[in-house]
């Protein structure tokens, strides 16, 4: 096994070399279907981003070979990034991502993951989150919250220690002297049920995951933890008129495996670009809430480079 | 009365010449997708998704309802011909389903599965009509503590399913329960089990895995070793005649469990986390304890194949209701739709019913079209499968290998899941020499991971108060129930003891 | 078979005193407040197997078991010689997986099985080895779109031109 992927990566390197001596080439492209691994389960938030990218990319007849959707939620996306780390054809590899892409490798240190070793591909958007509550708490604004969490025994839903919003709910504690009972869901979808069926009091997820019951009257946005108010929630004010400097986001990013030769990471950018420039994703974007942040393949790499060590200060302070 | 009107609307749609064409097409690829190990509906949901792009949305919807129900009937098929539960939604139908098949009464065992699925799937779709939006608050309803009570009495009535020999039936559950808590545990967020820190185990031991390697691999080289390979299937016959009395004989003797089966399955389908599996697992549990003759159950009863059938028909339609009225989905399959109805541009949620009415509607309307052709082209292609079951065996045999290989990647696809699989294959084949229940630890990695869970979240809730499933409304008489369910047999076997007529003595 | 009883319930009390130190990674006790902690469940179920094995050694000692009375032998001559063609066989298609590709190792799996387990004709043998692998291609490639494993490096010059006409 070792040797035969040392033996590609030579060949690999060979190939590239060679390439470029020989001047430019025709454009490459994939000549099997591509594996588009997702890190996370069926159903979720990134799940349906990927389907949706890869209808897009059915839809308007942009590849020569399918992209086929393959789903590694395991370890919390762990199994995703390992399937990347060693995958034997990394120019037929490319990942959908969400933040345990920064998250899962500063937790479980023993993987030997750096993402920095990952080709950039695109960045597709970023998804805000928003603090909701149940429409017969009677809250309605983030202070009447605070007092009413200030009473104790306040309990609230996620998708786990170490997950996005429950490093937003533990900056809330620390920033503002909370204590907070928080129970783990398997994914957003539940969170958002049991907000609605009062199951737990309060939730901190995107806007996407919640929306229905949101046009329904049945949940309150409270506060958003964006950098500017939503232009779908023009009336929720941010966590930074609050006063607190802290905004967060999910990515929704492709990026290549490590490894991964120049010219197939141009064909995937060019082809995410002409995906991110489609009507499709445009309305997309719009309907789901998710605020676009394009980015460069260089200008993605300095993110991760922020995001990373902005994650490993957020876990630092939930004592992970 | 507006309901009605656009649900006629919606099976007129449906009942066009070229969406008759989709359906039937729909339905037989659904059938074969379901009828393969390792491949169920989200699959064929999946493939289709990319397509609802490139034809109108309406005639997408109905193609995709086509597939669903194919392969909800297909999923029995190789439950009984293979003896390999192709979803953890037709595990059950494998208990009473392959013993009618190795008597040679494969065709009633397939009739019996295709009728109660149809009456499984129209009870339910009239449910759906009639009460959608007023369940969607029960569904709401029931959180953590009532899950978990919910998976209590899935367990309770399974007790006595397992062999003569308890600490061996026992331990099977167990084994399974633990099996079921590999990967990664969700409350704390961290690793579980991850066996000499092999990636493959990362995303935990799929039931299918489990279920093909015991079946599909064990039980398959305990026959041949067992029957020294001179084994026939079945000596069944196939004609018009044959299948129209097999008809009444099924429906004869599994009215019951149909009946059990399309309303248990439809209630306890709509509950998002719980789903068809535990619907189609309790109906046959309760089947079995109200039938006159629950000895008869595992050895081939038509009312055994009846109960699971029609609740896993029901369970899935009833499935959908989550999805609809609250957006959450209740099952993989359903999760992928729900994606889907976000790309055509639809919000799924409590206004998806006022807003988009047609679409609703029209959903449900293509659904009892759906169910109506599935279970013809079912019954028209149950000859095929006798026609398979008559294959000498040295051919029937490497061809369940293959497909259980082929089955065991594609559920996962990861080659880590085809080596675990083996490895339960010649673990189970020497269980089950020795007499060890392996049904118990199949069943047990299916409810695992929505028991374990549940039971914590509950008790994060209470701050660690054990007595939150007594006293929630719900959850208490569920919990109650359950307990008495457990301690019954419990008793009984004490008692029996205690009088010295052990049946283990026998 | 009374030996082979009470060398499985040994094999499989190790399982679980494994699984059971395998739990104790997580926290297996209670967490005031919050209930069981993350290794907790796998670790007394484990426990519960544990004592189901100790019954069933009990059971084996009194031999109230069927099995641990039968004087019977485990696997005769017939049954190791299944084991050994069925279940080698079985091994060796899941290894050439990784060689020849899914579809090639199927193949050469039904050649087996069919012409030197069963004794079918080559032509049954010929017909049915090269059709399923096709029809499997056909069916989970072009139509399912789920790539099976396409095996060593030196496949993939085939699968691409294949790939040219399917897609």
């Amino acid at each position: 096994m070792k040797i035969t992927k040392r033996l590609f990566v030579k060949l690999a390197g060979a190939t590239a070399l060679a390439g470029a001596l020989a001047g430019p080439a025709a454009a490459w492209e994939p000549t099997k279907p591509v594996d588009f691994v997702i890190m996370a389960g069926a159903g979720g938030g990134a799940d349906q981003i990927a389907r949706f990218l890869q209808s897009v990319a059915e839809k308007k007849d942009l590849m020569n070979r399918p992209l086929v959707p393959n789903n590694k939620g395991g370890g919390s996306g762990a199994e995703a990034l390992i399937a990347l780390n060693t995958s034997r054809d990394p120019d037929h590899t490319i990942l959908v991502t969400l933040n345990s892409f920064f998250t899962t490798p500063l937790r479980q240190e023993n993987l030997g993951i750096d993402v920095m070793t990952f080709s950039p591909v695109a960045m597709m958007g970023v998804d805000p989150f928003i603090l909701w509550v149940h429409k017969d708490s009677g809250i309605t604004t983030f202070e009447e919250w605070l007092e009413e969490v200030k009473k104790g025994g306040y309990v609230m839903g996620g998708t786990g220690k170490g997950q996005e919003d429950s490093l937003v709910i533990t900056y809330l504690e620390q920033a503002f002297d909370l204590d907070i009972k928080y129970i783990p869901y398997k994914g957003g979808g539940d969170v958002a049920k049991d907000l609605a069926g009062k199951q737990v009091m309060a939730t901190v997820n995107n806007p996407s995951e919640t929306k229905g019951f949101y046009a329904n009257g049945d949940v309150v946005p409270l506060l958003s933890f964006s950098d500017e108010r939503m232009e779908a929630f023009p009336d929720v004010p941010t966590l930074k008129e609050k006063g607190a400097d802290f905004s967060y986001y999910n990515q929704r990013a492709v990026v290549g495996a490590p490894g991964q030769s120049d010219e197939a990471a141009a064909y995937y950018q060019d082809l995410f670009e002409t995906i991110y420039e489609t009507e499709e994703w445009q309305n997309y974007m719009d309907t789901e809430s998710i605020s676009p942040l394009w980015l460069s393949p260089e200008e993605q790499k300095d993110y991760w480079a922020t995001q990373v060590e902005r994650h490993k200060e957020l876990l630092a302070a939930m004592g992970e | 009365m507006e309901i009605l009107g656009l649900l006629t609307d919606g099976v007129l749609v449906s009942l066009m010449p070229i969406n008759i064409l989709l359906i039937v097409i729909g339905v037989t690829l659904g059938l074969f997708i379901g009828a393969m190990p390792g491949l169920g509906s989200v699959n064929g949901v999946a493939i289709l998704l990319p397509i609802t792009f490139l034809v109108p949305p309406g005639s997408a919807i109905i193609f995709l309802a086509a597939i669903y129900y194919g392969a909800m009937y297909g999923g029995a098929i190789s439950s009984i011909t293979l003896g390999i539960p192709g979803a953890s939604t037709a595990v059950a139908t494998t208990f009473d389903g392959r013993p009618l098949a190795m008597k040679g009464r494969a065709s009633l065992a397939l009739v019996t599965a295709a009728l109660a699925s149809f009456i499984g799937g129209t009870v339910s779709n009239v449910l759906f009509t009639i009460f959608a939006p007023m369940l969607a608050k029960v569904a709401l309803a029931f959180g953590p503590p009532e899950i978990f009570a919910l998976m209590l009495l899935a367990f309770a009535t399974f007790v006595g399913l397992g062999g003569d020999d308890i600490p061996k039936t026992i331990l099977s559950i167990c084994l399974g329960l633990v099996f079921a808590a590999v990967g990664f545990d969700e409350i704390s967020g961290a690793p579980r089990l991850v066996f000499f820190d092999i990636p493959g185990f990362l995303h935990g031991i799929n039931f299918l895995v489990l279920a093909i390697g015991v079946y599909g691999i064990g039980e398959m080289i305990w026959t041949i070793e067992s029957t020294r390979g001179e084994i026939t299937t079945t000596e069944a016959k196939m004609s018009v005649k044959g299948i129209v009395n097999d008809s009444k004989e099924g429906m004869k003797r599994g009215w019951k469990g149909t009946a059990i089966g399309s309303f248990l399955g439809f209630f306890v389908g709509i509950l998002p986390a719980a789903g068809a599996t535990p619907g189609s697992l309790m109906s046959y549990g309760v089947a079995k304890m109200v039938a006159r003759k629950p000895g008869e159950f595992g050895k081939g009863h038509p009312g055994g194949v009846a109960a699971p059938e029609a609740a896993n028909n029901s369970a899935s339609t009833g499935a959908m209701l989550p999805m609809l009225t609250l957006g959450i989905p209740g099952s993989p399959t359903t999760a992928i739709l729900l994606g889907g109805m976000v790309i055509w541009g639809l919000t799924p949620g409590p206004r998806l019913f006022i807003e988009q009415p047609d679409f609703v509607w029209g959903l449900i309307g293509s659904f009892y079209v759906s169910n109506f052709f599935a279970v013809l082209v079912n019954l028209a292609f149950i000859p095929l499968f006798i026609w398979m079951l008559r294959m000498p065996f040295t051919v029937l045999a490497p061809l369940i290998f293959v497909l259980s290989v082929v089955g065991g990647y594609a559920a996962t696809q990861d080659m880590h899941d085809v080596w675990l699989m083996l490895a339960f294959g010649f673990g189970a084949f020497f269980l089950r020499k020795l007499d060890y229940p392996l049904a118990p630890a199949v069943l047990a990695i299916v409810l695992g991971p929505i028991a374990e869970p549940t039971l914590r979240q509950s008790l994060l809730l209470s701050s660690g108060d054990a007595t939150i499933f007594f006293t929630r409304p719900i959850a208490g008489p569920i919990t109650i129930i359950a307990i008495i369910l457990i301690l019954l047999p419990l008793l009984k076997f004490i008692r029996d003891k205690f009088s010295g007529k052990t049946k283990r003595e026998v | 078979m009374r030996l082979a009883e009470i060398i499985t319930a040994g094999v499989m009390a190790l399982l679980s005193i494994y699984l059971m130190w395998k739990s104790t990674e997580l926290n297996v006790g209670y967490i005031t407040g919050e209930g069981p902690g993350g290794g907790a469940w796998p670790f007394w179920l484990s426990g519960i197997m544990l004592i189901c094995t100790v019954m069933i050694a009990i059971n084996w000692f009194r031999r109230t078991s069927p099995p641990s009375r039968s004087k019977e032998v485990l696997l005769d001559g017939y049954g190791r010689r299944t084991l050994v063609l069925v279940g080698g066989g079985l091994l060796g298609f899941i290894a050439l997986v990784n060689i020849i590709s899914m579809y090639g190792a199927m193949l050469v799996f039904l050649v087996y099985y069919l012409r030197f387990l069963g004794r079918h004709s080559w032509t049954l043998t010929g017909i049915l080895s090269i059709s399923l692998p096709v029809t499997f291609f056909l069916f989970f490639e072009a139509v399912m779109r789920i790539t099976l494993p396409k095996g060593m490096q030196f496949t993939e010059p085939f699968y691409n031109y294949l790939n040219t006409i399917i897609y």
